[in-house]
């Protein structure tokens, strides 16, 4: 999200924002002209008729029914007219559409409970699918909360005893602010989290995926993603450079160092060659890569491993699990050139972390790897 | 005036009794604590709601500075909650409510009638005895473990979760409560029986009107609020099943009933000040009110109709979308005689001969301020707009705008416009209206960056905002808004105690006013008046346009004598 330091707006992210944008403009401005009325006129006959002036003062009035009635008809009329707009769009935000995705949400304090269709949960965040209606139905395990999406213009209570609903149709993809909005208790504050709004396919896919933003990965395909996040693609290409030897194929095959003495590649050498890269500098080489000890956690450097033993002799193995990966198109596998994942890694090193699900659109380059390997 | 005139004149010819007056007719504490005479309730109420007042704000003062950073600074989340429960319930219910009717509806209402004093004078000693009692048991409260409710209570989070000192506090405040509805038993009473000869219904000074009217808010709407509190007491003591539906209750009734009181409570805060504006208008423009019917009329209007708009505070709370629609359209009713009264204020000034004194100051601040409360309003009544804006920092901006610009300008008002009447005093004219400006920028400065925080979504009783840091900006604006509002409100507390001390005397009637409390002595004698007043003329009896040839005549004089094109306004006397 993007904001300087006096942002003036909510981001509009729903099929009510736009009319509710309306009516609070609508009020801002009555707001705005009758704040003016009054203010210019008080001011204005407080210093011509300050005591003294020579102002005229003759025939004062002290009642006037037609000014009476105009000021009393005026803002009744008004006001009926924004009664009539705020209740359409009200008794809209009551009517959820037949054809609603139903999701369920339990409040407890102090955190959201969310269950999906197919019995995929979560807490504290929501995944929505864009351009479909959704409507919530809620309830608590103890007090009272309120589910509030500022962006959605949507708040409804989440009473203990019985269900409420809410719908609304997400219109852009993006995270938005999920607050608990009815004093709740000690940690009322921190009762909240985001709101997922994704593309329908990437969310039908995430939901597929039993509520994982990532599916489970093979470690070759973990290292793949690994080996391009902490920058080791920088230097380690497909052929040797002057700065770094290709690391294609090294598993296995014996290594010459600069002091003259030599191993096999074997999955101990590289475990100390990441994380102490200059007990053994490769012949030809100087000290330039970087120490990853205490940077990468074990997990990760087995990963690593897995994936320099296959890199450029295989592609990186699918996972093994049977979890249905393929429900999108997106989901495109195959892409298992270095080159490509040089270029999956560059779109990885420069996409926020937090990016929103919408980057991934129509890039069929960004294989079953790095797709969805992103957004953890 | 003529008629201020003959009454002092009258009284100068008697210099004994004339000395006597209520403040020095008895001197021990007993004096004070047993007193019968409205003058003196009325200034026990002032010490000790002012105490309360500054208790207050001390909390909120608390609140702001924690509000400067997304993670807070000094205070762990649940001090925080208790902090902003105290704040809230300090202002509502030992000083909003209590305020303007038990100071100055009590000190004025015998006097602008032509009284000697309240129906009941015992009944009104006891009802500030209940009003300490109340305050100091939530005092208690505070000090054994503090509340973290909110002071609104909202079950079955305060009757069944909260493990704090709900009972304790609820219970002062059932008792406070009954210090209302005595104290509306004796207005109304007063009102309809004690008038002078002369003194008619459509010769009340607005205030009156005013008081009139919150009166019978607080006698119908009081007992509901007072059981209401005290079945949550009952549910949280002895598991009375009644709200929580663990025990088979609803917690939604307790929203029905709590705001039943609630909002009609909002006009009681709000309509005192009403009335004191229209003093203050109509005396600083030295003409009769502008439409005196229709603002006589409006407050009853808004007394009514403020009875049947309590659903507009639960359009989001899971009560049915007919009863919002209903419920939304009232709403958009009560706004209507809220205009009412702000065109004809704003009226009255027109061909007037304004004095921008400090009480006018006030007033006029008043008039800005509220009018953007009350449209701001419109957004929350509209149904549509509030299911957005309901409970975030729109709706703290909103009710601070009219409870803060509304009833607490009208209390400055009152309090530098009655005060050389109640003390006999006269205070620094230049501070006073140097407090008016700070109250007023610093005010603004608090409170609109919150219209545009809960536009954004910020929602309110939140500690932290760590999660979204561009609430930030706005939060440091208001609370640097807050300090220059805390030194408007600190300045009154010295420079009114120091005009005790050397201020000038005030004579019966410093501001040239009209009105029966002005033709009295300033301190007026325990009795009131000398003699009972026979009211002869119209309310607000001015005459614009022969003191505006008076004035050009003394402008002429004066640019005779000395060409220095000063105007010729006069400050006091």
């Amino acid at each position: 999200m993007q904001f300087t330091n006096f942002p003036l707006a909510p981001p509009s992210a729903s099929n009510f924002s736009q009319e509710y944008d309306v009516l609070f403009y609508t009020l801002t401005g009555l707001t705005v002209f009758f704040t003016l009325v009054v203010s210019v006129a008080v001011i204005f006959f407080a210093i011509r008729y300050r005591q003294g002036t020579k102002a005229d003062r003759s025939r004062p009035m002290y009642e006037n029914l037609f000014l009476e009635l105009t000021w009393t008809i005026v803002p009744l009329v008004l006001g009926l007219v924004m009664f009539y707009f705020g209740t359409s769009l009200y008794v809209k935000m009551r009517t959820p559409p037949r054809n609603s995705t139903e999701i369920f949400v339990i409040g407890k304090q102090w955190m959201w409970h969310v269950q999906h269709g197919n019995g995929v949960r979560e807490n504290n965040t929501l995944h929505v699918p864009v351009g479909q209606p959704v409507k919530l139905t809620m309830i608590s395990q103890d007090v009272l909360h309120a589910f509030y999406i500022p962006a959605f213009r949507v708040q409804e209570h989440v009473v203990p005893g019985r269900y409420t609903q809410l719908w609304f149709t997400a219109t852009q993809a993006g995270e938005y602010h999920l607050f608990c909005n009815m004093y709740c208790g000690t940690q009322h504050s921190e009762m909240g989290g985001k709101v997922v709004a994704m593309p329908p396919k990437e969310f039908a896919e995430w939901l597929a995926n039993g509520g994982q933003s990532v599916a489970p990965m093979s470690m070759e395909q973990a290292g793949a993603k690994l080996f391009n996040k902490v920058g080791c693609n920088n230097c380690h290409g497909a052929e040797d450079t002057l700065r770094a030897p290709s690391l294609n194929g090294i598993f296995g095959k014996r290594r010459v160092f600069a002091d003259g003495t030599s191993l096999i590649a074997d999955e101990e050498y590289m475990r100390s060659s990441i994380l102490r890269p200059y007990d053994h500098i490769t012949a030809g080489y100087g000290q330039t890569m970087p120490v990853y000890e205490g940077q990468l956690t074990e997990e990760d450097v087995l990963n690593l491993v897995a994936y320099m033993k296959v890199m450029g002799t295989s592609s990186p193995n699918p996972p093994t699990s049977n979890i249905n990966r393929h429900s999108g198109p997106s989901a495109v596998s195959g892409s298992n050139e270095a080159t490509s994942l040089a270029a999956n890694a560059a779109q990885w090193n420069t996409a926020d972390p937090d990016a929103t699900p919408t980057r991934r659109v129509g890039s069929p380059a960004v294989g079953a790897v790095a797709a969805q390997g992103r957004n953890r | 005036m003529s008629s201020t005139g003959k009454v002092t004149g009258e009284l100068q010819h008697q210099p004994q009794t004339e000395e006597v007056n209520y403040l020095n007719n008895g001197h021990t504490i007993a004096s004070w604590l047993l007193t019968g005479d409205h003058k003196r309730i009325a200034m026990l109420y002032l010490i000790s709601t002012t105490f309360f007042f500054f208790l207050g704000s001390l909390a909120a003062g608390l609140v702001r500075f924690e509000l400067t950073s997304p993670a807070g600074v000094v205070l762990e989340s649940e001090t925080y909650n208790k902090v902003f429960s105290s704040h809230g319930i300090l202002m509502i219910f030992t000083f909003l409510v209590v305020a303007i009717p038990a100071i100055f509806g009590n000190f004025l209402i015998p006097l602008m009638i032509g009284a000697r004093d309240l129906a009941f004078p015992r009944l009104n000693l006891a009802s500030w005895y209940m009003f300490m009692t109340g305050g100091i048991l939530i005092l208690i409260g505070f000090i054994a473990g503090g509340v973290d409710t909110g002071w609104t209570f909202y079950t079955p989070y305060s009757s069944m979760y909260s493990n704090t000192q709900v009972s304790l506090v609820l219970v002062g405040v059932f008792i406070g409560g009954f210090s209302s509805i005595t104290t509306g038993v004796n207005f109304v009473a007063t009102i309809h029986k004690m008038r002078a000869p002369g003194m008619t219904w459509f010769r009340l000074p607005l205030f009156v009107w005013a008081m009139y009217a919150t009166s019978l808010l607080l006698i119908l709407g009081t007992p509901v609020v007072a059981i209401t509190l005290l079945l949550v007491v009952f549910e949280r003591l002895f598991k009375l099943p009644i709200f929580s539906p663990e025990l088979g209750g609803d917690p939604v009734l307790f929203q029905h009933l709590f705001w039943f009181y609630s909002h009609p409570a909002v006009y009681i805060m709000i309509l005192p000040a009403f009335g004191v504006i229209s003093e203050l208008i109509a005396n600083f423009s030295r003409k009769r009110i502008f439409g005196y019917h229709f603002v006589a009329f409006s407050s009853i209007a808004i007394a009514g109709l403020g009875f049947l708009v309590w659903g507009h505070h639960m359009f989001v709370s899971s009560q049915s979308m007919y009863e919002s629609v209903v419920f939304s359209l009232i709403s958009f009713l009560v706004a209507v005689p809220s205009a009412i009264k702000i065109f004809n204020w704003t009226t009255t000034m027109y061909k007037g001969n304004v004095r921008l004194q400090s009480p006018m100051l006030f007033a006029i601040f008043f008039l800005l301020i509220f009018t953007v409360g009350g449209l701001t309003g419109l957004y929350l009544g509209c149904i549509g707009t509030d299911v957005h804006l309901t409970a975030t920092y729109f709706v703290v901006a909103h009710f601070h705008y009219v409870m803060v610009g509304g009833t607490m300008l009208g209390f400055l008002g009152a309090l530098h416009y009655w005060w050389p009447k109640m003390t006999g005093r006269l205070y620094s004219e230049n501070i006073a209206r140097a407090t008016a400006y700070i109250v007023f920028v610093g005010f603004n400065l608090t409170f609109f960056p919150q219209f545009i925080l809960g536009w954004m979504g910020m929602p309110r009783r939140y500690h932290y905002y760590y999660f979204a840091p561009e609430f930030q900006a706005y939060h440091i604006m208001s609370s640097l808004g807050a300090s220059v509002l805390g030194l408007g409100f600190i300045l009154p507390a010295f420079y009114l105690t120091m005009s005790l001390i050397n201020g000038k005397k005030a004579g019966p009637n410093p501001w040239q006013a009209h009105g029966l409390e002005w033709e009295t002595s300033s301190p007026p004698p325990t009795a009131n008046f000398l003699e009972t007043p026979i009211v002869m003329d119209e309310v607000y009896d001015f005459d614009p346009v022969s003191e505006h040839q008076q004035n050009m005549a003394d402008l002429e004089k004066r640019e005779a004598s000395d060409n220095d094109g000063n105007m010729p306004i006069e400050d006091h006397d």
